[in-house]
């Protein structure tokens, strides 16, 4: 039966992920490159140096994240909501407004160096902290704090001895993600990072798609692989480890801060991270209601919607039609990878030995570059039946691709906590096996599923590098637009291209709203 | 996906019926930021031909990708081949099916040269100059720079931003013009000297434009910039009414590098004869008129009349400076690699 669930996932991986890639790094490589390329200082540095900066930058996300991850789990205030669905704003919004919002807040001395991509990276990535660890909190047994603090220990004593041990594997995880997201970062490299200090994924870009040196490329690809496959590694036993069966408990952990101690704490912690989530959002909006040196006028507004009559004309008409393409886009790819990734997380749990290897097959997407994908699936695809070369469902394909990983990682745990008992009983009182997952299984992840897709249509509405190699007639999303607005020289085109950034953000904003309404107050997670 | 595979069979089935066109739908392959001009349609009405745009990437994803796809090309035409990867794509064989348009003469005749085998098609030019700031210049009684010599100067000490050529178009064109100003042993020794000088690198355009330039609308410190000859006019068309009369920048005459594109017919296209209506209409004069305004570059066809701001404040340089394709081919990765160790390392 698991057999039968993972043929839909392993066609859909062999055929958009694994064949191509291995086509085209089966293309650059030979005998000696292995050796050339890593008989290079250069590219030993590049290899080196994105590794520290990926652990800096996790080890910063996780130091300032914990806190808010707590308080926004465990304790109810005014905007609480809110706060969580903008935290997770800059997550989503294309790199290109993240880098050029910094490049404005940050003094000149700091642009072009490590600590300016650490800050930005540090940014974009709090929420993966805030939602994993917190939603993980919001599965702690209150009563274990509350045994606790009656036989005399003291706050600390309890986060020390209690909270921090049950969360540490989620904490385990959520690190692992940050580390592969600041890794394999692209654009916030490039700009704020500077000429001097490429990553590998910038070399890879650099040597495929400017220098058509594949050989180095192929290289560089399979020690990005071969880094990232090691990493899922650790991830997956920390996962493992932290998915006990709980059954569908109702979660009850959420409770006003009681004491005064608690409502500082809460106050201020709430109050530290809406101000460190919200000030570059500050700077977009700033920037898309200066139009021209002269001062202050909604002109770019105007643009965005195509009214330009009484102004210049942007590069792109009616910018905020890309809005609507992102999420046509958005939603399908949310559909793939939705479907995909369930039947995948369900063949996982069920199997044995093959499941640990699809989960690992899965994972593979977020640590290859969207460079080498793209340009795999463009040696691949390209006999009929299967040439979807420049056909508009590729793009939600290359997304679903990335969001998968997420979908099997957040549904999968959910799985694993459902009773086996309950199935069996189920089988036994002579349920087909789909009534059994229709009445037991799904009942369970609903939220989980809930969450996994409003994650995946986030990742799909920011996503800007795997877009943006792909070949697109028509479909231009609204990343892709905003860089093309900054393509030409004009205070108008900068103006606009931050008014429709801005509305990316408050599209983004109101979809996790939605999403995590839907999924009930409990349970932050992504 | 079915209902797409049967529009192509049903494409397929009309074009082979003989040299009639009419219904065909081209595939114009191009780099991200290209922009259509508005004439494209009259070349529909004109021929029954519909033309789809896909875009993927810069110019150099666009070629590469193109050189990966040969003999099962994405798309009929490519447009955007530049002058700085004509030799790696012309090295290529059966990239491209040569084609000699009738309107070839009509063109610049210094341009056409370039292709003596009419594998492409030369489209438009374009000169990457050194920009910079009046209203800056003005308000501290300096005169901007002339040439590149002045540059290294104490004058101008920390006031260029540059991009970096192995990463950004303009970046390699402004590494290119100092090859072509001050030789293969010459430039090294200039850029040392820029260096010193406190010129700043970045990674692309628009962040050497919006975030660095003082004049590009962000909290840039740097008065001068690579950019193009068109970008003048650029901060008047997009600016607010009531218009500006003048552009709040200038370029440096003497910097300006010469940069050609091409199309070209790729090979492995169903629609020849609709690909060669199609490169004869991108050189005529009602395309080659809306190439200013829409992308700003220049028409390579000549006797076309450029747009009265391209006259007044952005005319090509008279004298750009530019290299042999060829030399550009076999030399551009070492050049790049000498820059990188001198000003990066």
């Amino acid at each position: 039966m698991p057999w039968l669930l993972a043929v839909v996932p392993v066609c859909f991986l062999g055929l958009f992920f694994v064949w191509p890639v291995a086509s085209i790094i089966a293309r650059g490589l030979d005998a000696g490159a292995l050796g050339d390329v890593l008989g290079s200082s250069r590219l030993r540095g590049i290899i080196w140096f994105t590794f520290w900066q990926a652990l800096l930058c996790a080890a910063i996300t996780l130091a300032v994240g914990l806190a808010p991850a707590i308080v926004l789990a465990r304790y109810r205030f005014p905007g609480r909501r809110v706060l969580l669905a903008v935290v997770t704003v800059p997550f989503v919004l294309p790199t290109v407004v993240v880098g050029s919002a910094f490049l404005a807040l940050l003094p000149t001395g700091w642009h072009r160096t490590v600590p300016a991509v650490i800050v930005a990276h540090v940014w974009v990535n709090i929420s993966v902290v805030v939602r994993t660890v917190g939603s993980a909190v919001a599965q702690l047994d209150p009563a274990l704090g509350d045994a606790a603090a009656t036989l005399g220990a003291g706050p600390l004593q309890r986060l020390r001895h209690i909270t921090l041990p049950l969360l540490a594997p989620t904490i385990g995880a959520s690190g692992a993600v940050v580390f592969l997201f600041c890794f394999t970062s692209f654009g916030i490299v490039r700009l704020l990072g500077g000429p001097g200090r490429p990553t590998l994924e910038v070399e890879i870009w650099r040597t495929t798609t400017q220098l058509l040196d594949l050989r180095t490329a192929a290289v560089l690809a399979l020690v990005q692989l071969v880094l990232v496959v090691s990493l899922m590694g650790l991830w997956a036993v920390f996962s493992a480890r932290s998915a006990q069966p709980t059954g569908a408990r109702p979660l009850g952990n959420l409770r006003s801060p009681s004491t005064t101690a608690q409502r500082w704490l809460t106050g201020i912690t709430a109050l530290a991270t809406a101000l460190v989530v919200v000030v570059p959002l500050v700077v977009l909006l700033t920037r898309s209601l200066r139009p021209s040196i002269a001062g202050w006028s909604l002109d770019a507004w105007r643009a965005v919607f195509g009214r330009a009559s009484t102004t210049g004309r942007p590069t792109v008409d009616a910018p905020w039609e890309s809005l609507l393409a992102s999420l046509r886009i958005g939603i399908v790819a949310t559909l793939i990878a939705a479907t995909v990734g369930t039947l995948a997380a369900c063949a996982v749990a069920g199997a044995r030995r093959g499941g640990r290897l699809l989960d690992t097959g899965l994972m593979l997407p977020l640590g290859t570059s969207a460079v080498t994908v793209g340009f795999g699936l463009l040696i691949t695809l390209d006999t009929p039946p299967f040439d979807l070369r420049g056909t508009w469902i590729m793009i939600p394909l290359g997304q679903a691709l990335v969001a998968l990983p997420f979908v099997v990682r957040v549904v999968l745990p959910a799985l694993r906590s459902v009773d086996p008992g309950l199935r069996e009983a189920a089988a036994t009182l002579g349920a087909a096996p789909l009534r059994t997952w229709l009445e037991i299984d799904l009942p369970v992840i609903r939220r989980a599923l809930g969450a996994a897709a409003g994650f995946a249509l986030a990742m799909s509405l920011g996503e800007f590098g795997a877009t943006s190699f792909l070949t697109r007639v028509g479909n231009e999303t609204a990343p892709i637009t905003i860089a093309r607005l900054l393509g030409r020289p004009s205070q108008l085109n900068l103006a606009t291209s931050s008014a429709l950034a801005t509305l990316l953000a408050a599209v983004t904003l109101l979809a996790i709203l939605a999403v995590d309404r839907l999924r009930g107050e409990q349970g932050a997670g992504f | 996906m079915a209902l797409s595979g049967f529009a192509v069979l049903a494409a397929c089935s009309c074009s082979s019926g003989g040299d009639d066109s009419a219904g065909v739908t081209l595939t114009l392959l191009a780099y991200d930021s290209f922009v259509e001009p508005e004439s494209l349609a009259t070349f529909t009405e004109q021929t029954g031909i519909s033309v789809e745009v896909a875009r993927s990437g810069d110019t150099g994803t666009l070629v590469n990708k193109a050189i990966l796809t040969k003999g099962r090309p994405e798309g009929d035409v490519l447009w955007g081949l530049d002058s700085n990867l004509l030799s790696r794509a012309l090295a290529e064989d059966g990239l491209f099916i040569a084609y000699e348009s009738k309107a070839l003469e009509q063109l610049d005749p210094s341009v056409t040269a370039l292709v003596p085998g009419h594998e492409v098609t030369p489209v438009n030019v374009g000169d990457v100059c050194l920009n910079y700031d009046r209203a800056w210049f003005a308000s501290r009684n300096i005169a901007p720079p002339d040439t590149l010599e002045d540059l290294v100067t104490a004058d101008f000490k920390d006031l260029l931003v540059v991009q970096n050529p192995a990463t950004s178009s303009p970046g390699l064109a402004f590494l290119l013009a100092s090859v072509a100003r001050f030789g293969e042993d010459g430039f090294v020794g200039w850029w040392e000297q820029l260096r010193a000088n406190g010129v700043r690198v970045v990674d692309s355009w628009d962040t050497a434009y919006y975030d660095e330039f003082t004049a590009g609308g962000g909290t840039g410190s740097r008065p001068i910039v690579v950019s193009y000859a068109s970008s003048p006019p650029a901060t008047i068309i997009y600016a607010e009414d009531p218009k500006p009369t003048e552009p709040l920048t200038g370029s440096v005459e003497a910097s300006c590098y010469r940069n050609v594109e091409f199309a070209g017919i790729l090979d492995g296209t169903e629609h020849e004869d609709a690909a060669q209506q199609l490169i004869d209409f991108l050189v005529s004069e009602t395309f080659q008129a809306e190439l200013p305004l829409t992308n700003f570059v220049y028409p390579v066809r000549t006797g076309v009349a450029l747009p009265d701001l391209f006259e007044r404040f952005a005319r090509p340089a008279a004298t750009p400076l530019a290299l042999d394709p060829t030399e550009v081919g076999a030399k551009r990765d070492q050049w790049i690699t000498t820059w990188t160790d001198t000003v990066l390392g």
